[in-house]
């Protein structure tokens, strides 16, 4: 049995290729599109990977990851099924050499391109999901730019907790108008949006969505005049000090934390593998 | 240290691949390859709903996406809706018509009888659900000989080719409403366009034709028991082979490319009055049909679709009048595939959600304060 280049016959890259455009320009707002069913999970990036499909021609160079690693199981996966139905195309692990970057939960560290291209795999697309169950009603309160109770939402956390909880999925106003769900990246990643030179795409494969942040555009998360947004906190409450990747020492990239199995301790890499391997790549001799 | 994140992870897959059929494969010498024929005959029921989950009649596809996920009628149909995915739209059918059903079983509870008569057919209804131990080491002659009695005695010639619908002998009694005016001509095509709410009757149809069958009954039965009033009387439930038409490419002209299996069931609900014009009351109607031979799954449909007009009349007053909350959540691919999705990695939002924790953590007062 042999398949289409890229998996998906070409009327329904089309269609994916017409809602970007759409997406592109209504910045923010959800065009829905008849989303195919993909040999993978429901959830496992189905959007952001018809994203890829009908994008990526043969000559050009694919980045997958998946929280921020080339090496996850999930991103060498979707990486495979792309290299088998895609002949001709590269793949890279290097930010920096790709044309499209396929990603879930992370914007890479390096800042990205105008000649580059990245897709975000999302769960889901409505950031008002969170206080309108309805999508009917959901659509209305977008069109009239309508997020007083995302707002509320957002005052109650200050009243009940001090502190605004939501951590990641952080609601972000795109162009002044749409308030878009940025799909799961943390908070530390929704300033690279703002006024981003690379095109940032967001697909929604099981809620059937495309939308689009385009190029230099006002990207600004929901947040009040005296209580401003703010990115994950890695200062160490003892010192105050900045933590940094115990194996490339970067102290701004956002960082996982582990506790290690041999002494015990709680330490912190880069969530990026490629920005620390190419930290490390600069910084020669330096121990691994 | 070395980096820690999720790696070697192309290696962890291909050794579950291996690991997988290795076990389709554990019966080692005594263990036999299922034939596809055997899974589509044998296993008839799991097979139809395949098809009809899966949303492409495709029976020898079916039989393979069984054979190959192990019997997992999620993962069966979901592979099945992949290929699909690869395959351009030919011309849309032609409406079908199933009076043109060359019937194997068809019933009616509203009327002890009706015209062509009512043909039980193949049915566990009223069979004994004992074990029938001889099965377990069934006699291969004995199986093969079966089919072969059964069709003995039987004059094919007496058979009638199809039989009238119930449903036409309520409407010449004006027992249930002519077929509205300004009714959808062209179904929509959900396999093409985005459900966009609100959605006409027939994506609402289509939605959950292809829908798994155990969510539109675990919803159907929510009205049934009390979260809802249809109460419904079944007209007609009718299972067998329908002729599909298609033009063809060349001149244009119908032709017959095939029939496919499939159920049907419409039932009659309790009338109401139609206030708005003075008309008389009737009895409302639900539709459901799938492929397949599914009766579970065409009633419970047959009770969605009589449920959500009423929803999107008067407004859902419950979860089975809600069309978002029907739709959204009875296709057994998007389900599952999203339940599952929760076994990948998720460290990035979670170390975002400790990050808010603790700084909530450290804001709140401590527990000895208070007391």
């Amino acid at each position: 049995m042999s398949y289409n280049f890229a998996f998906l016959d070409e009327y329904a890259k089309k269609e994916v290729r017409r809602s970007i455009l759409k997406a592109i320009a209504i910045p923010g707002y959800q065009v829905p599109y008849a989303s195919r069913e993909m040999p993978m999970g429901r959830g496992f990036g189905t959007g952001g990977l018809q994203l890829t499909l009908s994008l990526i021609g043969e000559g050009e160079t694919l980045k997958v990851i998946d929280q921020g690693s080339d090496d996850s199981v999930n991103a060498v996966n979707l990486r495979h099924f792309i290299e088998k139905v895609c002949p001709g195309i590269h793949t890279t692990t290097h930010t920096t050499e790709a044309d499209l970057i396929q990603s879930r939960h992370r914007i890479p560290e390096i800042p990205l391109r105008e000649d580059q291209i990245i897709a975000l795999q999302v769960p889901y697309p409505d950031a008002l999901v969170v206080v309108e169950s309805s999508e009917e009603k959901r659509k209305i309160m977008h069109g009239e730019a309508d997020y007083s109770r995302l707002l509320v939402k957002l005052y109650e956390d200050i009243v009940k907790f001090d502190e605004i909880t939501l951590s990641h999925r952080y609601p972000t106003r795109i162009n002044g108008h749409y308030v878009i769900d940025p799909s799961p990246i943390p908070r530390w990643d929704v300033p690279k949006m703002h006024q981003s030179p690379a095109l940032i795409l967001l697909g929604a494969g099981r809620e059937k969505k495309i939308y689009a942040v385009p190029p230099y555009t006002v990207a600004e998360p929901l947040a009040f005049e005296d209580v401003v947004f703010r990115v994950e906190n890695f200062n160490d409450p003892a010192t105050g000090q900045r933590r940094v990747c115990e194996r490339c020492g970067a102290d701004d990239s956002f960082l996982d934390e582990f506790i290690d199995a041999k002494s015990g301790e709680k330490v912190y890499q880069c969530s990026d593998s490629d920005y620390c391997d190419s930290r490390m790549a600069h910084a020669e001799g330096k121990p691994c | 240290m070395g980096y820690v994140a999720i790696k070697g992870g192309g290696q962890a897959i291909a050794g579950a691949d291996q690991v997988l059929e290795a076990l389709r494969c554990a019966e080692g010498e005594a263990g036999e390859s299922l034939a596809l024929s055997a899974i589509e005959n044998q296993l008839r029921y799991l097979h139809g709903r395949v098809l009809s989950e899966g949303g492409l009649y495709h029976p020898k596809l079916a039989s393979l996406a069984i054979k190959q996920m192990q019997g997992d009628t999620l993962e069966a149909a979901f592979a099945l809706r992949a290929y699909r995915s690869t395959r351009p739209r030919v011309p849309g059918p032609q409406l079908i018509d199933t009076r043109l059903m060359r019937v194997t079983r068809r019933i009616s509870s509203s009327f002890k009888d009706i015209p062509g008569g009512q043909r039980l057919g193949a049915t566990f209804d009223y069979a004994l659900r004992l074990m029938r131990m001889e099965l377990v080491d069934e006699s291969p002659e004995a199986f093969k000989a079966t089919a072969a009695r059964f069709f003995k005695d039987i004059d094919i010639a007496d058979i009638p080719d199809s039989f009238p619908k119930v449903l036409d002998n309520l409407r010449e009694e004006g027992l249930l409403a002519p077929t509205p005016a300004g009714r959808e001509q062209v179904a929509f095509d959900i396999t093409r366009e985005p459900l966009i709410f609100p959605v006409s009757r027939s994506a609402a149809l289509a939605t959950m034709a292809r829908a798994e069958t155990g969510s539109l009954l675990a919803i159907a039965y929510s009205n049934m028991r009390g979260y809802g009033d249809v109460h419904p009387t079944i007209a007609e439930v009718r299972v067998g082979y329908v002729p599909i038409m298609l033009p063809h490419p060349e001149t244009g002209e119908l032709i017959e490319a095939g029939e496919v299996l499939m159920t049907e069931c419409e039932v009659v609900a309790m009338y109401e009055a139609d206030e708005d014009d003075g008309g008389l009351p009737t009895f409302s109607l639900g539709y459901g049909a799938c492929l397949g031979h599914n009766e579970t799954k065409a009633i419970s449909m047959a009770i969605l679709d009589r449920s959500l007009q009423k929803g999107m009349k008067d407004g859902a007053s419950n979860p089975s009048e809600d069309p978002e909350f029907v739709l959204l959540h009875v296709d057994g691919i998007e389900s599952m595939g999203f339940a599952n999705h929760y076994k990948m990695p998720h460290y990035v939002t979670f170390q975002s959600d400790m990050d808010r924790l603790r700084a909530t953590q450290n804001k709140a007062p401590t527990q000895g304060d208070a007391s």
